[in-house]
């Protein structure tokens, strides 16, 4: 780092702020998102207003690295993946897939994309088919997505896609019907089904969110040897910040519909920059707090969520952050460069991470006010 | 055991079975717990292992085909006057009484629970008025007084259930449970559809309202962190078992049961140094083929021949720091069982 301040424009560039991605490392970019934003028109007449439910965000998914996307239920992040997974369309903002950019309209190269791109959603229990058994839900996307000839190609394959997520003996879980399957049991039909189209990039939508404490960790576990094995770039959205801690190298943080904070996982979690990331940290569970609220009983003021309305002026985390002042409420604070892989978009982010800040020899922040 | 007050609720030896044609499915077998004034109990245990059964059980709210086979659950308040009440012998009349007014649930889903079509402030005011006799002015002067309890403007009491936030419509739930001063309160999974931020908000708001109304909270929940930070005790079950009770602190650094010490392995820890996280292999049971003794053997690392054999009669366990800690294992003990050491460097007592 050099002396002079680290901030930075967030240009329109590659991921809007320039970091060392620890998701770089474990190897080469296949999807880029830049400045993706979604908007949602609410109401009519008079009480029309517009949700920018998801608003310049960027992310890079590398082959073998696990990104984590965090934040409350409200936040925009399942907007994201589905942007990503070409559910939704953007209202702005670019995906480039292994360099080059991704158009819908253009329905044979959109297919393409969409077999490289898989989604496994939050709950098992409503994303399979009730009336078919998981031979039917794993032979669909072989047969669309794949050009097998003949039966025992598909045989094959359909054998070897219910052995990688462990469900053996093959034969007999083929036969099932959704019904017969555990919680947990359902989820690795669906990321079988995900990989059944042989994608390079995981978009796993709180994957174990519904699944017992007890079987997460061996869902997780298998996401993490299925990105090992077929080189996937895994997109790892959740609510449990500590999950991410655990599980992803890289993690960006959302509120309101931004990338308020991102950063190694490690760091991130560890040493939270942003008011928004500090509150949620201090909120987890914490078995060794001594002096925890919920022993002393003495609770703040409940404070309202925080607002995507378009018409909202300022950072949307002002109004419940106890650092903000009058340019918080007024001016959106870019998300800016605080170390040299690690960024947050906050003007005060100096008081609220002053080690961090000064440990770069930055200084603070600088205006940006051009 | 003997130094704890007198318990405002006790279960002894409580069963439940679900009937069904292919056969009873006992949901809730030979279930001991006690709640005494003012305290904490935490219930954990993963879907199916029948947490909610039990408390409902001991209120009586169960349906057919859920069937008490057999146990006591009883009641002693301080209205009551020292009289018990026990609470599987009341006649429909007599449970009414009792329920709500004694005995209140905040239920798992808050958008459920609440009707739709009814004002918040409608709702409340049924709850105040079934229970209190009581002026129409000074029932709504209470259900006003009620959400300044959990810290709702006045000006929601107009509004309908969809108009509120998730948070908004649990504190309602809770404000609900609280309307005529119930001396147990039973909270089955409050928080679970709440972000982190939400729930300890709100979780806080409950401990602050026990300590000023003195009610005592049976929390059910699969979330045995949360937990270790807020209950006085805690309770895990396992297939319809309880296999061990300890205070939160000896659940946390001397988890006596395999079952127990799987659970605290499988949660990543937001702080302190990463450890390494084990889980439990293996899927939840199927309560219609348990097998014979422990039902947790299957899953178990230390599982061994005369396993089968186990009674699951909860034992005191040795050399725990905390003199009431008991667990149904009687081969692991939690000695060395710390969290944050390897995942199956468990010291055994027998063997």
């Amino acid at each position: 780092m050099t002396g002079t301040p680290v901030r930075e424009v967030p240009a329109p560039g590659p991921t809007g702020v320039v970091v060392d991605s620890p998701a770089a490392r474990r190897g080469p970019l296949v999807l880029r998102a830049e400045e993706l934003s979604k908007d949602f028109v609410m109401g009519r007449g008079r009480s029309r207003g517009v949700l920018n439910a998801v608003r310049g965000v960027s992310v890079d998914l590398h082959r073998r690295a696990v990104v984590a996307l965090v934040g409350e239920s409200g936040s925009g992040k399942s907007t994201v993946a589905k942007l990503l997974a070409g559910q939704e369309r953007a209202t702005g903002g670019r995906i480039e897939l292994e360099g080059s950019a991704v158009d819908a309209s253009h329905r044979r190269d959109f297919r393409a994309y969409k077999s490289s791109v898989q989604m496994v959603f939050q709950d098992p229990f409503s994303s399979l088919n009730p009336v078919h058994t998981v031979r039917y839900h794993l032979a669909r996307p072989v047969r669309l997505h794949r050009s097998l000839r003949g039966r025992d190609a598909l045989e094959s394959a359909l054998v070897e896609l219910v052995e990688q997520v462990r469900l053996t003996p093959a034969s007999q879980f083929l036969a099932k019907y959704p019904h017969e399957l555990s919680g947990g049991q359902r989820q690795r039909v669906a990321i079988a089904r995900a990989l059944a189209a042989r994608p390079s990039v995981l978009l796993a939508d709180e994957p174990v969110s519904m699944l017992d404490v007890s079987i997460r960790l061996e869902v997780l576990g298998l996401i993490s040897e299925l990105r090992d094995r077929y080189d996937l770039a895994v997109l790892y959205i959740t609510h449990d910040i500590a999950s991410a801690r655990y599980f992803a190298d890289e993690a960006l943080v959302m509120y309101a519909g931004e990338i308020v904070e991102r950063g190694p996982a490690e760091s991130v979690t560890q040493a939270p920059a942003h008011p928004y990331t500090q509150l949620l940290v201090s909120s987890a569970p914490d078995p060794d707090a001594l002096g925890s609220v919920l022993r002393s009983g003495s609770s703040a003021a409940p404070r309202s969520a925080g607002s995507a309305l378009s018409t909202v002026r300022g950072c949307r985390f002002s109004a419940r952050c106890p650092l903000a002042e009058e340019r918080c409420r007024n001016e959106s604070p870019p998300l800016a460069r605080i170390a040299h892989d690690r960024a947050a978009a906050c003007w005060r982010v100096d008081v609220a991470a002053p080690g961090l800040v000064e440990a770069h020899g930055g200084g603070g922040v600088e205006a940006m006010t051009d | 055991m003997s130094e704890r007050a007198e318990p405002v609720l006790e279960i002894v030896d409580l069963s439940v079975e679900y009937r069904s044609q292919t056969g009873d499915v006992r949901a809730v077998d030979h279930v001991s717990l006690s709640l005494s004034p003012g305290e904490v109990v935490g219930l954990a245990g993963e879907s199916g292992s029948g947490k909610s059964t039990l408390a409902y059980g001991a209120c009586r709210l169960l349906r057919p085909p859920a069937v008490i086979t057999g146990g006591r659950v009883t009641y002693r308040g301080r209205r009551l006057e020292g009289r018990s009440v026990d609470v599987l012998d009341r006649s429909p009349d007599e449970l009414r009484e009792l329920r709500w007014r004694e005995i209140a649930i905040v239920f798992q889903s808050a958008m459920n629970a609440l009707n739709p079509v009814l004002r918040v402030r409608d709702q409340l005011l049924d709850v105040v008025e079934a229970h209190l006799t009581m002026s129409k002015n000074d029932a709504r002067e209470r259900v006003a007084s009620l959400l300044d309890l959990v810290a709702i403007p006045r000006d929601r009491l107009r509004s309908y259930p969809h108009e509120l936030s998730g948070g908004m419509r649990q504190r309602v739930m809770i404000a609900m449970a609280l309307a005529v001063d119930p001396e147990v309160v039973i909270m089955d999974e409050p928080t679970t559809a709440l972000d982190v931020v939400v729930q300890r908000e709100i979780l806080a708001q409950v401990v602050e309202l026990k300590q000023s109304l003195g009610f005592a909270v049976l929390f059910i929940t699969h979330d045995l962190s949360l937990l270790i930070e807020l209950a006085d005790r805690i309770a895990v079950m396992y297939a319809g078992r309880l296999v061990e009770v300890a205070s939160s602190p000896a659940v946390h650094h001397g988890p006596a049961h395999p079952y127990t010490q799987g659970l605290l392995n499988s949660f990543p820890s937001l702080r302190g140094p990463r450890r390494e996280l084990a889980g439990i292999p293996g899927s939840p049971p199927d309560l219609r083929s348990l097998p014979p003794g422990c039902p947790f053997v299957p899953r178990c690392a230390h599982s061994r021949d005369e396993c089968a054999e186990v009674d699951m009669a909860l034992r005191a366990v040795p050399e725990a720091a905390d003199p009431d800690h008991v667990s149904a294992c009687p081969f692991v003990s939690g000695r060395s069982a710390e969290r944050g050491g390897p995942a199956h460097g468990v010291s055994e007592v027998a063997s």
